[in-house]
C-alpha cells in the first residue's frame, strides 16, 4: 500500500513538472493527469481477464491462503473474481456447479523465483537469455525484454497450480536487472501475460556468482571486478552512490526547473529502488550475508523486499523477522556449491516459527510444477522438529506471502471476496505425492483442466512436435 | 592360493557382520516385499538376512521385537543412478570426482576409487531410507565416463560392495558433443571402441593405441563389450534409442541398460522385446533439449505397462538430491503407475537390474536392508524412523540434522551458537 502511495505521489510530481514547461511550477497543478517527464511504463501490460462464466465450486475443503480452512465449503467465482465463500452458497441461474467434495480448492500458487521464458525450453544456446553478463551492473536490462512467450514450461507450470509468477534476471550480475511479473495465462506478446499494475522488482545477488562470473570471467584471470565478496559490497556500493546523485540531480531538476537531466536507464532502476517504487529480490544464500546486506540497505536508505534461496535463513531468522524481510526459499536443495553447503529440510519452518516472511519459490522449471508438494515436504520436516505449523498456515507459503513480495497482494494470493478469481481445484490434498491440480482458473477464467485436453494449451514451439497435446 | 586366501577374506567378513548385525523380528508391519504388499506381516532377521517366517506366534527365542504398529516397512531403497560419495561440493572441482575431462583415461576410470564413505551426501542420503546405491560419472561429460560401482550407504570404509560393476557411456546430444561433433561421430568412436576392447589384448601387442581406445581404456572395456558386464547407456531421443535397440540386435549378449530415456515411451515395445532396461526420471515432462520433445511424466507408466524392467532415478541432481526419488516415485503414481509398481522401481527392480542378489527384497534370503515408516513412504510428508543395512540399525543423524538441531532455537544469551553441539 505504501508502496502504491509512492508512486502515485512519484508520478503526479514527475507530470506536473512537464506539464509547466520543465521547470516554471505552478502550485496549483496537481491533478497528476498530464504528460509525465518520462513515461515510467513503456510496455504496459495488455493482459485482460478471458471471458468466463460464474462457477460455484461446492462442498471443497478451502485453504483461504491467509490461514484458514473450511470444509464443506463453497468458492464463488463470477465476474473474473472471488464473489463468495461459505457454506451452502446459493447457486442462482447460469452458475455452472462443480462438485468438490472430496477435493480442495485453494488460491492460485505464485512463484515469486523463475525463469521461464528467459531461460526456456529447449535450453539451446539461443535461448540464454536471462543473464547479461557483459558487466557487472545491468540494472538497466528488464527480464520481460528476454521472455519469450512461447515457453512451453508455462504450460507445466500451469498443471501445477500456478497461476502468476516472477520472472527474474539470472544471478551472475551485482545487479542483474528488473523483474517482470506474470499472469500465467499463454499470450502471443510478453505484454499480454503482464500482471497488470504490479511494480517493478530488481533483481541483486549476493556471493559466489559475481565473484565467479567476473572475477574469473572469460577464461582471463583476474577477469575484473568484483573478485571477492569484499568486490561485491564495494560495487553495491559505488552503484548506490551513484544512484543517490542521480535522484538529487532530478529531485533539484523537479524543484528548480532548467534543462532536464539526461536519463541513464541504469540509474532510473536504482533511484526507483531509492524513492520505493521498484521491490529488490536478491540473491542470498547465506545468512552472514544477508545480515551485511541488511546494514547496507539502511545505509542507503531503501528495504530488501525478499532474500532468495536464502539457505541458511534459519541461522538469522529473528534478524530477518525483525527487519520484516521475506525468504523465499527451497524446501531441500542444498550442496552445490560452496554458500548452499549448510542447507536444512527444516529452514522453511523454521524460518515461518521465527515470525519471518517464509516463501516457497522454485527457479527450476522442474520444481515450478510442484511447488505443494515443497511446502508438503517442509511441513512435515518442521513438524518432525517439533515446529507445528498448521496445513492451512503453510499455505501462506504459496500464494499470500509472494504476492505479498511482488505488491500485488491487494489483487491476488487469497481467497477473499473481491479479489481476483485465481483458483486451483485439486484432485485431492494438495499436500500429497498423489494429487493433481484439475482445474485452474485465471481471473475466472478456466485455463486448464487435467480432464479435458482442449484445456491443456499447446505453444507454437510444442506444435507438431512429437508428445504434441499430450497429457504431460 | 589367491582363491584360499578369497576364501579367508569373505569368511572373516561374514562374522564381522554377524557380531554386529542384531537378530530381530518385525511385526504387524504393512510389508512391501520387494514384490508385494501384505499387512499385518512378520519379518524375521538373522545375521544380516531375512528368513522366511510364517508364524508370528511362534517366534523363536532371542530375538529383539518391534511392533510395527502397522507401519510401512518396505527393503532399503536402491538409488539406481547417483554420484553420491564422489563429490562433496558440486561447484568445488577440488571436492568433485564425478568426471575427469581432461584425463588421457576413459573407460578405464574406476570411480570407486573417488569413493569417499565420509561424504556428507550419504549420512543425508540415508536417513530419507535409501541404503544402496549404484554410483555413475555424471551425465553428459565424456563418451566413456567410466566405471562405476555400488556401495551401500553405512558411510563405513568397505562399503563398495561391488567395484566396475558396469561401464557407463553417454550417446545422444552429449554423446555427439565430446567425440567431436555429432552423433555420427560418437557411433564411430563407440564402434571403432567395440572393435578394440573385442579384440584386447592381440590389438595391443605391437603397440598401445586402438582405433578409438588406449590399451587401458580398452582393457576396461572388455568385459561390457563381450556381454559380460553391465553397460548404462545414457540417451534420450527416440531415434537414438533404437539405434541403441539395433546395437543390441547385432550384438545380442550385450547387457545394456538405458538411463534418460525421456522418450522411451515411443519405442517401449521394442525396448520390452530387446530386454533392454531402462533408469529414467518420473519428472521429466519437458522438452529441455531437441532430444527430448516428447518428453512426459506418462513415460513411466507407458514403459512399464509395455512390459519395459524400469526403474527410477532423480537424475536433475544425482549427486546430492538422489535422496528424492522418493518423491518422483510418488509423482510417477500421481501420473498412473501402480503404487506397487513404483515401489519396485526404487527397489527391487534397480537391484536386479544390478545383479544384487538379495538387495531390494525383504523375501527369505533377502539382505537384511530395510525401512520403517512414519507413513506411506511415496509420501512426501513420509520419512523413515529406523533403518537396517545388513541388520546393522543405522543412526539417523547426518551433518543437516546436527545443524539444525544447533539452531532449532537462537539463544545466545550466555554462549555463541558455535559452543552448541
Amino acid at each position: 500500500m505504501k508502496i502504491a502511495m509512492r508512486l502515485a505521489v512519484a508520478l503526479s510530481a514527475a507530470t506536473f513538472l512537464t506539464a509547466c514547461g520543465g521547470g516554471e511550477s505552478s502550485e496549483n497543478d496537481t491533478t497528476g493527469e498530464k504528460a509525465e517527464a518520462f513515461n515510467r511504463d513503456p510496455y504496459p501490460s495488455t493482459y485482460s481477464p478471458y471471458p468466463s462464466g460464474a462457477v460455484l465450486l461446492q462442498n471443497a475443503t478451502v485453504y483461504d491462503g491467509v490461514g484458514n480452512v473450511f470444509e464443506n465449503y463453497d468458492v464463488l467465482l463470477e465476474g473474473g473474481n472471488i464473489a463468495g465463500l461459505g457454506e451452502d452458497l446459493d447457486a442462482g441461474d447460469d452458475v455452472e456447479v462443480i462438485d468438490a467434495s472430496g477435493k480442495f480448492v485453494t488460491p492460485g500458487i505464485i512463484d515469486n523465483h523463475s525463469h521461464l521464458g528467459v531461460y526456456p525450453s529447449p535450453g539451446v544456446s539461443a535461448h540464454q537469455d536471462g543473464n547479461e553478463i557483459s558487466g557487472p551492473v545491468t540494472a538497466e536490462v528488464w527480464a520481460e525484454h528476454g521472455v519469450w512467450p512461447q515457453d512451453p514450461g508455462f504450460t507445466r507450470a500451469l498443471a501445477g497450480g500456478v497461476t502468476s509468477m516472477q520472472i527474474l534476471p539470472g544471478s551472475a550480475n551485482l545487479f542483474g536487472g528488473r523483474g517482470v511479473t506474470l499472469k500465467n495465462v499463454l499470450s502471443r506478446t510478453v505484454q499480454g501475460m503482464k500482471f497488470p499494475d504490479a511494480p517493478y522488482t530488481l533483481k541483486m545477488a549476493c556471493g559466489e556468482n559475481p565473484k565467479r562470473v567476473y572475477g574469473y570471467g572469460g577464461g582471463r584471470f583476474p577477469g575484473g571486478a568484483p573478485y571477492s565478496r569484499m568486490g561485491n559490497v564495494a560495487g553495491y556500493r559505488n552503484s548506490w552512490i551513484e544512484a543517490k546523485a542521480y535522484q538529487e540531480k532530478w529531485n533539484a531538476w523537479e524543484a528548480d526547473g532548467g534543462d532536464m537531466p539526461t536519463r541513464n536507464l541504469e540509474l532510473d532502476t536504482l533511484s526507483g529502488v531509492l524513492e520505493g517504487d521498484i521491490l529488490v529480490h536478491m540473491h542470498c544464500y547465506r545468512a552472514d550475508e544477508m545480515a551485511q546486506v541488511i546494514d547496507m540497505s539502511e545505509e542507503f536508505g531503501y528495504d530488501v523486499t525478499s532474500f532468495h534461496h536464502a539457505v541458511e535463513s534459519y541461522k538469522i531468522a529473528d534478524l530477518l523477522a525483525e527487519k520484516n524481510i521475506c525468504s523465499s526459499m527451497w524446501a531441500d536443495w542444498w550442496g552445490f556449491k560452496m554458500e548452499a553447503y549448510d542447507g536444512i529440510r527444516e529452514n522453511i519452518p523454521l524460518v515461518h516459527q521465527a515470525g519471518a516472511c517464509a516463501i516457497v519459490h522454485s527457479d527450476s522449471d522442474i520444481g515450478i510444477q510442484r511447488l505443494n508438494q515443497e511446502a508438503a515436504k517442509a511441513l512435515a520436516d518442521g513438524r518432525r522438529a517439533g515446529i507445528e505449523i498448521s496445513d492451512a498456515d503453510a499455505w501462506t507459503w504459496l500464494s499470500a506471502n509472494p504476492a505479498k513480495s511482488l505488491g500485488i497482494f491487494d489483487q491476488t494470493g487469497s481467497l477473499e471476496i473481491g479479489k481476483d478469481a485465481d483458483v486451483v481445484l485439486w484432485n485431492g490434498d494438495p499436500f500429497s505425492s498423489y494429487s493433481n491440480a484439475e482445474r485452474v482458473y485465471i481471473d475466472g477464467a478456466l485455463m486448464f483442466d487435467l480432464e479435458k485436453p482442449d484445456f491443456t494449451p499447446v505453444t507454437d514451439f510444442e506444435l507438431g512436435q512429437p508428445g504434441e497435446g499430450d497429457l504431460k | 592360493m589367491i582363491f584360499k586366501f578369497a576364501a579367508i577374506a569373505a569368511s572373516t567378513s561374514l562374522l564381522c557382520a554377524s557380531a554386529l548385525a542384531q537378530n530381530l523380528a518385525i511385526q504387524n508391519a504393512t510389508l512391501f516385499d520387494g514384490e508385494t504388499v501384505r499387512e499385518n506381516a512378520t519379518l524375521v532377521i538373522r545375521d544380516g538376512t531375512v528368513v522366511a517366517w510364517a508364524d508370528a506366534d511362534q517366534l523363536p527365542s532371542g530375538l529383539e521385537t518391534i511392533d510395527a504398529e502397522g507401519a510401512w516397512v518396505t527393503p532399503g531403497i536402491f538409488s539406481a543412478f547417483s554420484q553420491i560419495g564422489i563429490v562433496e561440493v558440486g561447484a568445488e572441482d577440488s571436492t568433485n570426482d564425478t568426471s575427469a575431462g581432461q584425463s588421457g583415461f576413459g573407460a578405464a576410470l574406476d570411480l570407486s576409487d573417488g569413493f569417499n564413505p565420509r561424504a556428507t551426501s550419504i549420512d543425508i542420503t540415508r536417513i530419507e531410507g535409501v541404503t544402496r546405491m549404484a554410483v555413475a560419472p555424471s551425465l553428459g561429460a565424456s563418451l566413456f565416463g567410466g566405471q562405476g560401482f555400488i556401495a551401500t550407504t553405512t558411510g563405513e570404509p568397505g562399503s563398495v560392495i561391488d567395484r566396475r560393476a558396469f561401464t557407463f557411456i553417454n550417446l545422444g546430444e552429449a554423446g555427439a558433443s565430446v567425440s567431436g561433433g555429432s552423433r555420427p561421430a560418437a557411433w564411430a568412436t563407440l564402434r571403432a571402441a567395440f572393435g578394440d576392447a573385442r579384440a584386447f589384448p592381440t590389438r595391443y601387442l605391437a603397440h598401445s593405441e586402438g582405433d578409438a581406445l588406449g590399451r587401458m581404456d580398452a582393457e576396461a572395456f572388455t568385459r561390457a563389450a563381450r556381454g559380460d558386464q553391465l553397460m548404462l547407456i545414457a540417451v534420450s531421443r527416440e531415434s537414438d534409442i533404437r539405434e541403441v535397440i539395433s546395437l543390441k540386435k547385432t550384438m545380442s549378449n550385450l547387457q545394456i541398460v538405458l538411463v534418460g530415456a525421456q522418450e522411451g515411451w515411443m519405442a517401449a515395445d521394442e525396448l520390452a522385446e530387446a530386454n533392454i532396461p531402462v533408469i529414467i526420471d518420473p519428472y521429466d515432462n519437458l522438452p529441455s533439449s531437441f532430444a527430448q520433445l516428447g518428453a512426459t511424466q506418462q513415460n513411466a507408466a507407458r514403459l512399464i505397462d509395455a512390459g519395459v524392467t524400469t526403474a527410477f532415478a532423480h537424475l536433475d541432481s544425482s549427486s546430492h538430491q538422489a535422496r528424492l526419488v522418493l518423491q518422483s516415485a510418488g509423482n510417477a503414481v500421481g501420473s498412473g503407475v501402480d503404487h506397487t509398481d513404483a515401489l519396485r522401481a526404487i527397489t527391487s527392480v534397480p537391484a536386479e537390474i544390478f545383479g544384487i542378489d538379495g538387495a531390494g527384497r525383504l523375501t527369505a534370503g533377502g539382505l537384511g536392508d530395510l525401512v520403517i515408516w512414519d507413513g506411506d513412504p511415496l509420501e512426501v510428508r513420509s520419512a523413515p524412523v529406523r533403518i537396517f543395512i545388513d541388520g546393522v540399525e543405522q543412526p539417523l543423524e547426518s551433518r543437516q540434522t546436527k545443524l539444525r538441531d544447533r539452531y532449532l532455537t537462537i539463544d545466545e544469551s550466555e554462549r555463541p551458537s558455535a559452543y552448541k553441539r
